[in-house]
């Protein structure tokens, strides 16, 4: 009888071959590897590149008519009485009114100097590969042709960006409005979406019957979880914003001068976007708790609910919070949804209530990448920043969480 | 009361558990006697667990299974309409194959189980007496604080004994409860329930048949009937003496021996 299997010279052929076709399909992968950190990448050499660089400006009136100082040794107090003298009345008592001028920072008041007295005027910007390559072109240019122009290195990512609302002039704009927005937005959708997902989640894990009503449900809120966002903002306009609007505008608790595009609104849009993502989510962390825990104590006399309260509800938390915090990743990146709710797009009031307008980091991230002005994409590059760090510290957290609670049963 | 007449604890009357429309355990008539310790023996997949299951009530959780038949306890069939099941299961307990503590300390492990039943009395008592109950008081008395998951597989099984009888339950049913142990901690098992039957009826299910024969009363050989339905029944129940020495059914006799199984 011969052997079936190819021997000595042509077994040796044979493996060759297999080595060749493993060793080209484990370098197509490599590539694909290689392309995706290349990507990643040039996404983040981008958003890096607009947010540092060169910025050339002039003054539009000179910091010594206002002041022999120099304008890095100015104090709060110097700085009081420069601007109460040379504000007209009414703008000193309308940035009086929106936060008490003696209350303020050095910081902010020599930003108010700066930008309404002395007043910047921006002639250009450079992005940071510019400004390192080309330094020298770019000095000789600037002072060709604004020969009274300052030219100098800038970040325009600063803890001043963080802590400053919104401005009509690029140079002292910040993203405190809408950080706060943000954080108002997910408080509020996370708020509405956590108990209601978990509720459901119990709900269908340990209390429904199989059956084909709870198959169609099921299958529902796994498709749920895929329809495009925009979807919910339509559903959000109808539903929070107009057929709601004496809840969400505040009017039945007696808030009179807004309308039901508030943060409200936009809270509970982002709450059943969320939603599915929640109860998914929160299924399989219920899922996860090995049946012997229940059978355990059943084994003891417990009814369902104590079961439940008591053993299904605590094991399975982490894997509930990882959803959530994952799902307020997801909330707080969604830009279509607001547009159509109605966010803000220029604000400069934080937002104080449920009822008040708001705007969002990626509002203010579209809506300055879309201005003609090259000063408004660099705070647009750092406002990216600012959300790609919150998403990525989220996110870890996620994954923090979810190792801890990786626990022997 | 006659003093030779037995008492029994629970009986089955034409018991058959079904899991839709399989009969997974058909025609159980059985009466278990109190205090003592009965045996289920058989080949795998002849029903041994889920007959175990159907006495508190836990196929309950299996969807479409249902019992037709009499589970008898105290006169009360334990499937009418107007039982609870968790009253059901507070008076019979159950320790299952795998230990399965709660993951919490030693001392929650036991006092769980009071809490939510309404114990009343002195807690602190009530775990050193369950644990003392399941000879685990000597190795634990230091770390009644710790996770329950620190203690071996051993210590374990017989934590899950203790938290039973902290409920004090009348019967207590065990799903091979030493079948995921070494020889040593299934000594102490052993062990455990000859001090055990002096206060509880104990039904267990096991694989091994040096067990049975070593540990229980009674014992009931189970197999598959032959009919080609696939469904298990008990097809002799006597004293464990007379399966093992004098089975009157000729497919007890070649499991026991070996021959079979």
């Amino acid at each position: 009888m011969t052997n079936p299997y190819p021997q000595d010279e042509a077994f040796h052929r044979l493996t060759k071959l297999r080595y060749f076709v493993a060793n080209l399909w484990q370098a197509i992968f490599l590539s694909a590897l290689l392309i995706a950190i290349v990507s990643l990448t040039a996404l983040l050499y981008n958003v890096v590149d607009g947010a540092f660089g060169y910025i050339a400006y002039e003054y539009k009136k000179a910091p010594t008519e206002f002041t022999s100082t120099p304008i890095a040794e100015l104090t709060k107090d110097e700085l009081l009485v420069i601007l109460k003298e040379n504000l007209s009345s009414g703008a000193y008592g309308k940035l009086d009114k929106e936060q008490p001028m003696e209350e303020r920072s050095q910081s902010d008041l020599l930003s108010l100097f700066l930008e309404r007295l002395v007043r910047i005027d921006t002639k250009g910007t450079w992005s940071m590969t510019d400004s390192l390559m080309r330094g020298g072109e770019i000095r000789a240019d600037v002072a060709e042709k604004y020969p009274n122009a300052i030219l100098e290195f800038r970040s325009w990512l600063t803890p001043q960006f963080l802590v400053t609302p919104m401005s009509s002039r690029a140079e002292f704009a910040g993203v405190r409005t809408a950080v706060l927005g943000s954080l108002w937005l997910v408080g509020i959708a996370i708020l509405f979406a956590l108990p209601i997902g978990t509720g459901a989640a119990i709900y269908l894990q340990e209390y429904a019957p199989k059956n084909w009503l709870t198959s169609i449900i099921q299958t529902n809120i796994n498709n749920l979880a895929g329809v495009p966002s925009i979807v919910y903002g339509m559903l959000g306009l109808a539903v929070f914003v107009r057929l709601m609007e004496p809840f969400t505008s505040g009017s039945l608790f007696g808030i009179t001068d807004s309308n039901g595009r508030t943060v409200l609104s936009a809270g509970l849009t982002m709450g059943i976007l969320v939603l599915p993502l929640i109860i998914i989510n929160a299924q399989e962390a219920i899922k996860a708790v090995p049946d012997s825990l229940r059978q355990a104590a059943f084994g003891v006399g417990a009814t369902r609910w104590q079961t439940v309260w008591h053993h299904v509800l605590p094991n399975a938390l982490p894997g509930i919070l990882t959803g959530s915090i994952l799902a307020i990743s997801r909330a707080l990146g969604e830009t279509a949804p607001l547009i159509v709710v109605g966010a803000s797009t220029f604000i400069s009031l934080d937002p104080d209530s449920p009822f008040s307008k708001f705007t969002a980091l990626p509002i203010q991230i579209y809506q300055w990448t879309t201005r003609a002005q090259s000063e408004f994409h660099a705070i647009a590059a750092s406002a990216i920043i600012v959300l790609m760090v919150l998403l990525l510290t989220l996110n870890a957290s996620a994954i923090l969480l979810r190792n801890r609670a990786q626990r022997k049963y | 009361m006659q003093n030779n007449q037995p008492e029994y604890s629970i009986e089955t009357k034409n018991l058959f558990i079904f899991y839709g429309t399989f009969p997974a355990v058909s025609e159980v008539n059985m009466k278990i006697e109190k205090q003592k310790i009965t045996a289920i023996i058989g080949p795998s997949g002849c029903g041994k667990s889920t007959l175990l299951r159907a006495f508190n009530r836990m196929n309950d959780f299996v969807p479409s299974s249902y019992v037709t038949g009499e589970i008898l306890m105290r006169g009360q069939n334990l499937y009418a309409p107007n039982v609870d099941p968790v009253q059901v299961r507070r008076s019979i307990g159950m320790v299952f194959q795998k230990p399965n503590p709660f993951p919490k300390s030693i001392y929650d492990n036991i006092a769980w189980g009071a809490k939510i039943n309404g114990f009343k009395g002195n807690m602190d008592e009530l775990v050193e007496e369950s644990l003392r109950g399941a000879a685990l008081w000597d190795e634990v008395k230091d770390k009644l604080k710790k996770s329950a998951y620190e203690l071996s597989g051993g210590q374990q099984q017989r934590l899950c004994i203790a938290r039973t009888i902290a409920i004090q339950p009348d019967i207590i049913l065990m799903d091979e409860p030493a079948s995921a142990l070494d020889p040593i901690s299934t000594l102490r098992i052993e062990e455990l329930m000859q001090e055990l039957k002096k206060n509880y009826t104990i039904i267990i299910v096991t694989h091994n048949m040096q067990q049975a024969a070593r540990v229980s009363d009674y014992t009931a050989m189970m197999m598959l009937t032959t009919d080609g339905s696939r469904s298990g029944t008990v097809i002799e129940f006597s004293e464990t003496k007379t399966i093992f020495t004098n089975p009157k059914d000729k497919r007890t006799e070649d499991y026991v021996t070996g021959r079979f199984g």
